[in-house]
């Protein structure tokens, strides 16, 4: 990260006047610059999942290896997906260009790139929509000037160039569409876009890696089944000497009452594995005080799914484990760990992909009788949702003094918030584990919350600029906070936060750090036979905790 | 100068001239008074329903509804039941808004970045778009839906009453209708944006300056034959009515003024399907606001689902038995 711009340099880059001129001349010397891109997708990466143009190139040479025919399958992948999906379909024709999007987005306020507003990124392609695909443009284009009038180019590799750039600037966060009166989604059209890109085989390799781990070995991170087993029980060991308490896990018991599933990145990484130990903390309880059982899988070990940055046959082809899994084992249900787009995939999509589930039953909490109605069909509960039922009815012993030290915010995730709506579940849990909280301002947080600027794939080394660029909203309310209140922990509910927004912070905001939900009810739950703690599970001395020397 | 507008600007006045001197030069009442009118009217139709069954035709293989609220899930959470709904009345009255008051530009802010001083990104609320735009539509419906005057006889009492309130200033003689004032600043407004706003201006197209310069030419030929140059009320609603009864007549001492009017609000009918302007028709058929949130309670489906190629757990067994073994990790076949 040496090479990285200082905040103060990337502070000063921004300017949210755009240039004069028409978009579209400028197109031709649009440049991939290190810092704002990902690496090409490595071949043996493409041919796991068998898909096309495996090879390797580089988006910073001239020639992209594209094959010979490249502009007809994009016309045909466009035609396909504008008959299979109306969204796409109606979103190419509607836009207003009122500009009520421009400066929602987030990489639009951390960089000011002009094409970074919602309405450009999505007439990048909708040009050539206008071009290839609608009456009015084919008309037009007849008369001398009538491209011009109706807003069309053709596809050009410098057209395709500019999109590939620009789909890998947007985060699929949905914040512009919050915003749109039309509803118009530009996650939808990045989507698209990048189910294109992978026609032609250009994937990012920070994608196409972790999909192919995932297909192969169950999660992004490559992570097989006894160094999975290996991780967790080091977490184990991590607890018992801090409480006192056994907390293994169980993995892959048929007949168990749950499956857990989770983002891999939690058993991986800080603050992610804090996280982890909050559940397995949180299902010892449950185990001794209720005997509710709970089991792992190493097949089906990621929450989380990268296929849905690819392609939605490639989400559909990794989601499938989850009910297969669950098949297989015989649970009732599944429980799903905190993650964002996992959530997403999840909420509005599994069922209808990989469903029914008619081999599963309806969620229902046994200690509490809570039957999760929201999700009958699909048979998935987020694990805020199950928590925050447990502590409504009482049946989590908690102490809250014991994060006194984590003074909270809390980050909605962009897709469990726009994508599904969770917002309350998780600051209820919150609250009833710690006692300070904060929100951030209103225009930040909730539905119009900001991305961290790394989702959808984009959290890689190598675009480091690209993503501070974009956190610097989130990182801004964040510190707003800090200063405020002296907020010096940002909650979330996402695995690529955990990841993306500590980063993050460590840029912007470096008083402030991260921490899962479930790792502050690891604190404060109060598991049975457990010895005095002293220490938090980062293993730091928790304020009014410290051991009593002169006993 | 930017090209982007002065191509437009220039259409619109030369389709101004070219139906004033086509009837007031060459005497070509019949095509611009009775051809053009009917074309403008099958195309606007036959484009309008063409465009829908479009969209339509197109499957919705995902319930991806924008959530803009707390989701329904546990009996004591408070669900925002328009934003985030799981009914279709939820839908219906999410829908409503968003059609009738455009609820989502309500919500429209307006981002600032205070370098050196506190390096601060600030947020506040920006209404005036909101306004603009339903000034814009209103004024607009209520100046079509006056005009049904011309194409009935007896005129309606709705009609006349809606006329009644809008001349309710009692302003000048004849009384200014509040309507085509409006109208006319609000289009001028929303021009003023795309040619002032920076942002505005960049990811405008020629596309977006037409329809506002066309809509702005009609609106100042209809005011300016209501309140200066006058013209004869009783030939235009002969001639009106005769396109309304399909007994098409030209009556004597209507002039070109009218017929260049008429000529314009003929192009708006044809252009309309072939452009943004079906967002009309665009916004009830648009996914993200049309469908509940209830994806994991009702299952969606998808008419183009298809079986895909997946990793099962059998090979994932075969590739790692013997290592899950030593693991002590359960499996399948102990080999």
């Amino acid at each position: 990260m040496s090479d990285q711009l200082k905040p103060d340099e990337l502070l000063n880059k921004i300017d949210y006047a755009p240039g004069s001129g028409n978009w579209m001349d400028n197109t031709a010397s649009v440049q991939i610059r290190p810092g704002m891109y990902c690496y090409a997708a490595k071949a043996e990466s493409v041919q796991t999942l068998g898909l096309p143009n495996a090879r390797p190139w580089n988006p910073l040479e001239e020639d992209w290896k594209l094959p010979d025919n490249w502009q007809e399958i994009v016309f045909q992948g466009l035609k396909d997906r504008l008959e299979r999906f109306r969204t796409f379909k109606v979103f190419m024709d509607i836009c207003v260009r009122c500009g009520a999007c421009a400066d929602k987005c987030h990489f639009f306020l951390g960089t000011g790139d002009p094409k970074n507003m919602p309405v450009l990124r999505a007439e990048l392609l909708r040009s050539v929509y206008r071009n290839d695909f609608s009456t009015a443009g084919k008309i037009l284009s007849k008369i001398p000037g009538g491209k011009a009038l109706a807003g069309a180019r053709p596809m050009t590799l410098d057209v395709l160039k500019e999109w590939w750039y620009y789909f890998f600037q947007c985060t699929e966060c949905r914040r512009c569409s919050v915003f749109c009166p039309y509803g118009i989604d530009t996650a939808e059209i990045t989507i698209m876009a990048r189910e294109i890109f992978n026609l032609l085989g250009l994937n990012i390799d920070w994608i196409a890696t972790p999909v192919s781990n995932c297909f192969k070995t169950g999660n992004h991170l490559g992570i097989q089944p006894h160094a999975f087993k290996d991780m967790l029980e080091f977490f184990v060991e991590d607890i018992e000497s801090l409480t006192g308490v056994n907390c293994t896990p169980q993995f892959m018991k048929k007949g168990a009452d749950i499956l857990f599933i989770t983002p891999s990145g939690d058993v991986f990484a800080d603050p992610g594995t804090y996280t982890c130990q909050g559940y397995l903390i949180l299902f010892k309880y449950l185990k001794d005080k209720y005997g509710l059982d709970v089991t792992w899988s190493t097949y089906a070990s990621e929450g989380g799914n990268f296929g849905f940055f690819t392609s939605h046959e490639t989400m559909k082809r990794l989601n499938a484990k989850m009910y297969a899994e669950a098949r297989r084992l015989g649970v009732k249900w599944i429980l799903g760990g905190e993650c964002g787009h996992m959530w997403r995939v999840i909420h509005q999509y599994m069922d209808t992909m990989n469903g029914p589930a008619d081999f599963l039953e309806v969620p229902k909490n046994p200690i509490t009788g809570t039957v999760f109605e929201n999700a009958r069909s699909t048979k998935m509960v987020h694990i805020t949702e199950f928590t925050a039922d447990l502590i409504k009815h009482s049946k989590l012993e908690l102490d809250k003094s014991r994060n006194d030290d984590f003074v909270m915010t809390y980050h909605d995730s962009c897709n469990t918030s726009r994508g599904m709506g969770l917002l309350d579940e998780p600051r209820y849990v919150i609250q009833n584990v710690c006692n300070h909280f904060y929100e951030m301002p209103p225009n930040t947080i909730r539905e119009q919350t900001f991305c961290c600027g790394s989702g959808s794939g984009l959290n890689a080394g190598e675009n480091m600029e690209l993503r501070m660029a974009g956190a610097l909203p989130r990182a801004n309310a964040v510190k707003h906070v800090h200063e405020k209140f002296g907020v010096n922990t940002l909650g979330t509910v996402c695995a690529i936060d955990r990841a993306a927004l500590s980063t993050l912070c460590e840029y912007w905001v470096p008083e402030v750090r991260v921490a899962g939900v479930h790792e502050l009810v690891g604190n404060a739950l109060i598991l049975p036979g457990e010895k005095k703690r002293t220490e938090n599970l980062r293993l730091e001395p928790m304020t009014g905790f410290e051991e009593e020397d002169d006993e | 100068m930017n090209q982007k507008y002065l191509i437009p600007l220039t259409t619109v006045f030369l389709l101004f001239l070219v139906a004033y001197t086509g009837v007031e030069g060459a005497g070509l009442h019949r095509f611009f008074g009775i051809v053009i009118p009917y074309l403008a009217v099958l195309a606007f139709l036959a484009g309008f329903v063409y465009k829908v069954l479009g969209w339509a035709s197109s499957a919705v293989p995902f319930r991806i509804p924008t959530t803009c609220g707390q989701q329904k899930s546990l009996p004591w959470i408070k669900q925002n039941c328009i934003d985030n709904p799981d009914t279709s009345t939820g839908v219906c009255l999410r829908m409503v808004l968003e059609i009738f008051l455009f609820r989502s530009l309500f919500r429209n802010t307006k981002a600032a970045f205070n370098r050196n001083e506190s390096n601060k990104l600030s947020y506040s609320w920006e209404i005036f778009l909101w306004i603009g735009a339903l000034a814009f539509h209103y004024s607009f419906l209520v100046v079509i839906l006056r005009h049904f005057r011309f194409f009935t006889s007896p005129v309606p009492s709705c009609i006349k009453f809606l006329e009644y309130m809008d001349g309710i200033v009692q302003l000048g003689l004849p009384g200014l209708f509040i309507s085509g004032a409006l109208l006319l600043a609000a289009t001028l407004f929303l021009l003023a944006r795309r040619i002032f706003d920076a942002k505005v201006t960049y990811i405008s197209q020629a596309a977006d300056y037409f329809p506002l310069f066309l809509i702005i030419g009609i609106a100042v030929s209809g005011l300016s034959m209501r309140y200066f140059t006058k013209v004869d009320i009783v030939g235009i609603k002969e001639l009106t009515m005769g396109l309304a009864t399909f007994s098409p007549v030209i009556p004597k001492g209507v002039g070109g003024l009218f017929y260049a009017h008429l000529f314009l609000v003929s192009i708006l009918f044809a252009y309309f399907p072939a452009s943004k302007l079906m967002h009309l028709g665009g916004i009830f058929l648009s996914p993200t606001r049309n469908m509940a949130n209830n994806t994991r309670a009702k299952r969606h489906v998808n008419p183009w689902n298809y079986d895909v190629k997946t990793h099962t757990y059998e090979e994932y067994e075969d590739h790692f038995r013997e290592k899950m073994i030593e693991a002590g990790l359960p499996v399948d076949k102990e080999e």
